[in-house]
């Protein structure tokens, strides 16, 4: 099934679901193209609490496999849309 | 009839403030549940009640700071004659906050209703900077939770104060939250005969393993290796008590129950570790459940009194931040701590071939009035073996 969503529109959700997981980010300064864990001061928990929130989201299935491809917000964002338009 | 008193909720805590009442005169309250909210140096904690009873009186006011051990309020118990306490309870003098409280109590919670507000510390944080009273802002978060941004929007509803205040009181708080583990660390190195030992732990079963498992759970129910490890300590404890305990004014006190607190660094700067209660025996899906769920609590600043008061050891690991070995510094009145370092590949041997394995390095800080250094690498080789068989966990 498409479920297809502008990439502007997944960026937007995706920086405001890591805005919960870490609320004292500044998002702002984030660089698309880095880890986000190397950038931010999160854990494993709060990457698995991310990745959960994604599932809850957008309706995806994100096998331990995959997390490399989520490292950075464009990895993060090009997958959901990969996934979202199967 | 019995007393609440403030509890001691840390080795080095003298005095609390309270933030918030949860019950009012002639509610019930069961043992264990939450009964105020109390602010300490290191963060707002919920208070369990220890007796079940009616409240008959609450003495202490929201804002008011009491030492340790102050009555603040009077519980009936069940089968006991409404009466006055006999012990002639004083009421102790409020002392002034060093800075103007922060706008942050919230209205008395209507009857029989249990208020807890989702918001991150952040937006706390903000809120408290703001003198905005987070109660009366909607949240537009996940869940209703309240954001930074909804503080924002309200803040500009109400009167700011000014820069100088709501710097004071940042630093303020985290200046006590530093003091706090500045005495207990001075206190743990002047009083405490540390040893330390070190093993590398192969972790190439329980890494297979844990991706095995993870496979077949649903993303919400997945585990982290975090878990085992803290499993694998709690099991140890068993076969070393002595390690798992208490150091008091005679001496050594081994508790019967295993509550590991886990060390969880503070995103705004500092450090506390709540217990989980019974790790031994919580199976490896409970017990990620109450780390995830202990974490966002830390995080939140809504950890419960026993959860500060109960801990027998400690668990920390650094591995995340980069550090393969952790020396650690014994929480007192614990008597042990367990570090954990990162999780890396490196050449071992298996089976006579050398193979590339993940491994990681556990370590141990003891108390050497307690135990000695043969107890010690008991317990770590224990942990090591638990680790070679995940499926027991």
């Amino acid at each position: 099934m498409n479920r297809s969503r502008p990439t502007s529109e997944i960026k937007r959700t995706v920086l405001s679901l890591l805005g919960e997981i870490a609320p004292e980010a500044d998002l702002t300064t984030l660089r698309s193209d880095r880890s986000v864990r190397d950038q931010l001061d999160i854990d494993s928990m709060d990457f698995l609490n991310f990745i959960v929130a994604l599932h809850k989201e957008f309706q995806v299935e994100v096998p331990e496999s995959d997390y490399p491809q989520l490292v950075s917000i464009d990895g993060c964002v090009g997958y959901l849309a990969r996934k979202l338009s199967q | 009839m019995a007393e609440f008193v403030m509890p001691i909720l840390g080795s080095d805590m003298t005095e609390g403030k309270l933030v918030e009442w949860k019950k009012k005169p002639g509610d019930r309250v069961n043992k264990g549940e939450i009964i105020a909210e109390v602010d300490t140096e290191k963060a707002t904690i919920e208070v369990e009640a220890f007796q079940t009873g009616v409240i008959e009186r609450l003495i202490t006011s929201p804002g008011d700071t009491v030492p340790v051990g102050t009555v603040m309020a009077i519980i009936r118990e069940d089968g006991k004659p409404s009466a006055q306490p006999k012990v002639d309870v004083q009421r102790e003098q409020p002392k002034k906050a060093a800075l103007p409280a922060a706008p942050l109590i919230p209205p008395a919670p209507p009857v029989g209703e249990s208020i807890r507000l989702r918001i991150s510390p952040a937006a706390k944080q903000l809120a408290a900077d703001l003198g905005v009273d987070p109660f009366t802002v909607q949240g537009t978060g996940p869940d209703g939770a309240i954001t930074r941004q909804d503080i924002e929007a309200a803040g500009k509803r109400v009167v700011v104060p000014s820069p100088t205040e709501a710097a004071g009181a940042a630093i303020d708080r985290q200046g006590r939250l530093r003091q706090t583990i500045a005495a207990a660390m001075a206190r743990s190195k002047r009083e405490i005969p540390h040893y330390y030992l070190s093993t590398t732990i192969d972790m190439g079963r329980a890494m297979t393993w844990l991706t095995d498992q993870n496979l077949k759970r649903p993303v919400t129910d997945r585990l982290l290796y975090g878990v085992l490890l803290i499993k694998a300590v709690a099991l140890a404890l068993r076969e070393v008590p002595e390690l798992n305990g208490l150091w008091k004014e005679h001496g050594a006190t081994q508790s019967p129950d295993i509550h590991i607190g886990v060390a969880i660094a503070l995103r705004q700067g500092g450090l506390v570790a709540p217990a989980i209660h019974q790790t031994d025996k919580q199976t490896l899906g409970e017990l990620m459940k109450s780390f995830q769920e202990v974490v966002k609590r830390a995080r939140a600043g809504t950890l419960r009194s026993s959860e500060f008061s109960d801990p027998t050891i400690t668990v920390t690991s650094l591995g995340e931040q980069g550090v393969e070995t952790v020396f650690g510094v014994i929480y007192p009145p614990q008597v042990a701590l367990v570090g954990f370092g990162k999780l890396v590949e490196r050449p071992w041997v298996v089976d006579g071939q050398v193979a590339a394995r993940p491994v990681i390095t556990a370590t141990l800080a003891a108390d050497h009035r307690v135990t000695d250094g043969h107890r010690g690498a008991i317990f770590l080789s224990a942990v090591d073996r638990l680790l070679q068989e995940p499926d027991a966990l």
